[in-house]
């Protein structure tokens, strides 16, 4: 495969490109209809919405069980709460109370975290809400690679697939292949070996994870960190297993930690009686403060996690292990 | 359009058709073979039956939870529509979705919604697709008086007018938002009065004359066929039941008020005028038509106790399509 370098943001438009290219069936729908894609495909399949997401996530749910393949952009994941109608009521049941007469292929993108001084209202990580409901798939790349084989996935998808996408990370670059390809959507990825800790890590946190892996090595610590990649399904064969040679499980997220992806890693992981024999510490979380994000940097870097509480995190584990 | 007198016969059938299957439901609710809630549209059959009756097989519609009539007039198999109301393996839903989800995609009908105003924006985009695919089919939404005071019905209407797509909305007026009268909440009478701020046509028509519904209709219809955009067609209606038809259920609508609308029956009205116009329908030629469909009915019945339940494990299926 002959690689290059972009951006996470341009992996994106660029699965939506080869996706629309793909399949006529295709059709983008989003308050702003992104300029290359409108002199691409036209209007009529690229359409700038009113902003009215109650309605336009709707009307994706109506065309998709019409035959139509939409792809919503919510932009920020703020904007879909005045959708969660469409969302709750209507996309994640709508297959299964029909007793599956239909399939609705919808993929529904939307930026999620904080670090960009946005405030409360537009620094979010809402996605436990959506892991609570059943009959979503969720995504949440963390490299440019990893973005643009798993949103085509979530396009080819014949469900309502939720793309989760790291506002921190979108000028972020990383080897992305020129040809076709996908990643299947709930398969996790092991972002670095390690033997000591497993530290399963959620978007932006998979580099700072990796940071912190970094840093340990030099002490002799081997860090493992994971990235699910997809929330829903998630992927509890590779935690586990990490997680049964290391005996020790970290978990770093964006988000607060009360019901939070976090908590459903934990559990699947101490609830799994082989594992829970293999762990020699009791896991930890190292989540974002549990408050609604504030403006100022001061107390915005104090609410999130980032690699020197990754750090002290493992320190903690390691100190308990008990073997 | 008129309807010819061979149309009339087969409305006052599906009319009929839709009462009798709705009172055995009530029936069969009652006597626990039923469960959860059923809501009655009886009173309002003219609505679904006139609307339905101008469209083309291809053509979509969705409902609400009030949704048995639509079901029946746009032609779903009454007996898989009892199986799903006895919640057996053989309804649409395989028993899943019961009375308020009760739904056939095969013949466009997008189901049943729980949720007040929650289909409008999906018929919106039923609407859409026909427009991409360029295959002059029409989407039809229907909802009540109380969901014509929610976001997405004027969300909807706004982008439908502005997009033009093939939509019809159909408002069934019936006064009354569960319990709530709609002089408490609306700001005008007639719901029809807001298309106009969408640039739309906004037309009142008197939804227990099932003949003006269908003539309104075939107009709405054929405007969005010829890509001329959507309508809104208010059917002013009653229901004769409650809300719903759970024992004791609360029915504040003054008596007066009921007994009058029943007066004016959709059923009652079309048979006087088959017998005014025609002189040649009769009591009795009703009454056979009424053998049959009670036969019919009773059929869906023996169909649906005959239907197993799901297996347990079944509760698993679906959640996802491959």
């Amino acid at each position: 495969m002959s690689m290059r370098e972009i951006s996470y943001a341009r992996a994106g438009m660029e699965a939506l490109a080869e996706e629309l290219r793909r399949d006529p069936k295709t059709i983008h729908l989003a308050t702003d209809a992104p300029p290359s894609l409108v002199q691409e495909f036209g209007e009529a399949r690229v359409r700038a919405t009113p902003i009215t997401e109650n309605a336009f996530s709707g009307i994706a749910i109506g065309a998709a069980g019409s035959g139509m393949r939409p792809i919503v952009n919510w932009s920020m994941v703020t904007f879909c709460f005045v959708a969660m109608d469409q969302i709750v009521n209507q996309a994640s049941k709508i297959h299964y109370m029909f007793g599956g007469q239909q399939a609705f292929p919808i993929t529904f993108r939307s930026s999620v975290g904080g670090g960009t001084g946005l405030a409360a209202q537009h620094s979010q990580s809402p996605y436990s809400m959506f892991m609570n409901l059943a009959g979503l798939k969720m995504i949440l790349p963390s490299t440019p690679y990893d973005m643009k084989g798993l949103l085509k996935s979530a396009i080819r998808d014949n469900n309502p697939v939720l793309s989760f996408e790291s506002s921190r990370l979108m000028g972020f670059t990383g080897e992305v292949p020129e040809e076709d390809y996908t990643i299947p959507i709930g398969v996790a990825d092991v972002k670095r070996e390690g033997s000591d800790v497993t530290v399963v890590a959620l978007a932006w946190l998979v580099h700072e994870a990796l940071a912190a892996a970094e840093e340990l090595d030099k002490e002799g610590v081997s860090v493992e960190v994971i990235d699910p990649r997809s929330l829903f399904p998630l992927d509890r064969e590779t935690i586990r297993t990490s997680v049964q040679k290391t005996g020790c499980l970290v978990v770093a997220d964006e988000a607060g930690p009360t019901a939070g992806a976090s908590a459903e890693i934990a559990a699947l992981v101490t609830e799994d009686a082989e594992t829970f024999k293999s762990m020699t510490a009791p896991p930890k979380r190292v989540c974002a403060l549990q408050v609604p994000i504030p403006y100022t940097p001061t107390l915005e870097n104090h609410v999130f996690p980032d690699r020197n509480r990754i750090i002290a995190g493992i320190r903690e584990v390691i100190e308990f292990r008990t073997d | 359009m008129t309807a010819s007198p061979e149309l009339q016969r087969q409305m006052l059938r599906q009319m009929q058709t839709i009462r009798r299957f709705e009172e055995r439901a009530s029936d069969d609710y009652h006597s626990g073979d039923i469960y959860g809630v059923v809501h009655c549209y009886i009173g309002e059959e003219a609505v679904a039956v006139g609307v339905c009756s101008a469209l083309r097989g291809e053509d979509q519609i969705i409902s609400n939870h009030r949704g048995h009539g639509h079901c029946i007039a746009k032609g779903a198999d009454l007996n898989r529509m009892m199986a799903e109301l006895y919640g057996r393996q053989d309804g649409f839903c395989k028993g899943k979705g019961g009375s308020m989800h009760i739904a056939d995609f095969s013949i466009g009908m997008l189901g049943a919604n729980g949720i007040v105003g929650g289909g409008i924006s999906i018929i919106t985009g039923a609407g859409l697709a026909a427009q991409m695919e360029g295959n002059d089919n029409v989407a039809v939404g229907f909802f009540g008086d109380g969901a014509s005071n929610a976001g997405s019905f004027h969300e909807s209407l706004n982008i439908a007018s502005r997009w033009n797509l093939p939509v019809v909305y159909v408002c069934e007026h019936n006064s009354w938002a569960a319990n709530t009268s709609a002089k408490m909440t609306h700001s005008q009478d007639d719901v029809a009065g807001r298309a106009s701020g969408y640039g739309m046509p906004g037309i009142v028509v008197d939804g227990n004359d099932v003949l003006a519904v269908y003539d309104a209709a075939c107009e709405a219809v054929a405007r969005a066929r010829a890509e001329d955009g959507p309508t809104l067609l208010e059917c002013k209606t009653y229901r004769h039941r409650a809300h719903t038809e759970r024992p004791g259920a609360v029915d504040p609508r003054p008596e007066a008020e009921v007994a009058a609308w029943i007066e004016r029956d959709p059923i009652t009205l079309l048979i006087d005028h088959l017998k005014r116009q025609q002189g040649q329908y009769s009591d009795e030629e009703f009454q056979a038509m009424d053998v049959e469909i009670l036969a019919e009915i009773e059929g869906s019945v023996t169909y649906a106790k005959a239907s197993p339940f799901p297996e347990p494990n079944a509760a698993l299926d679906d959640v996802f399509a491959d």
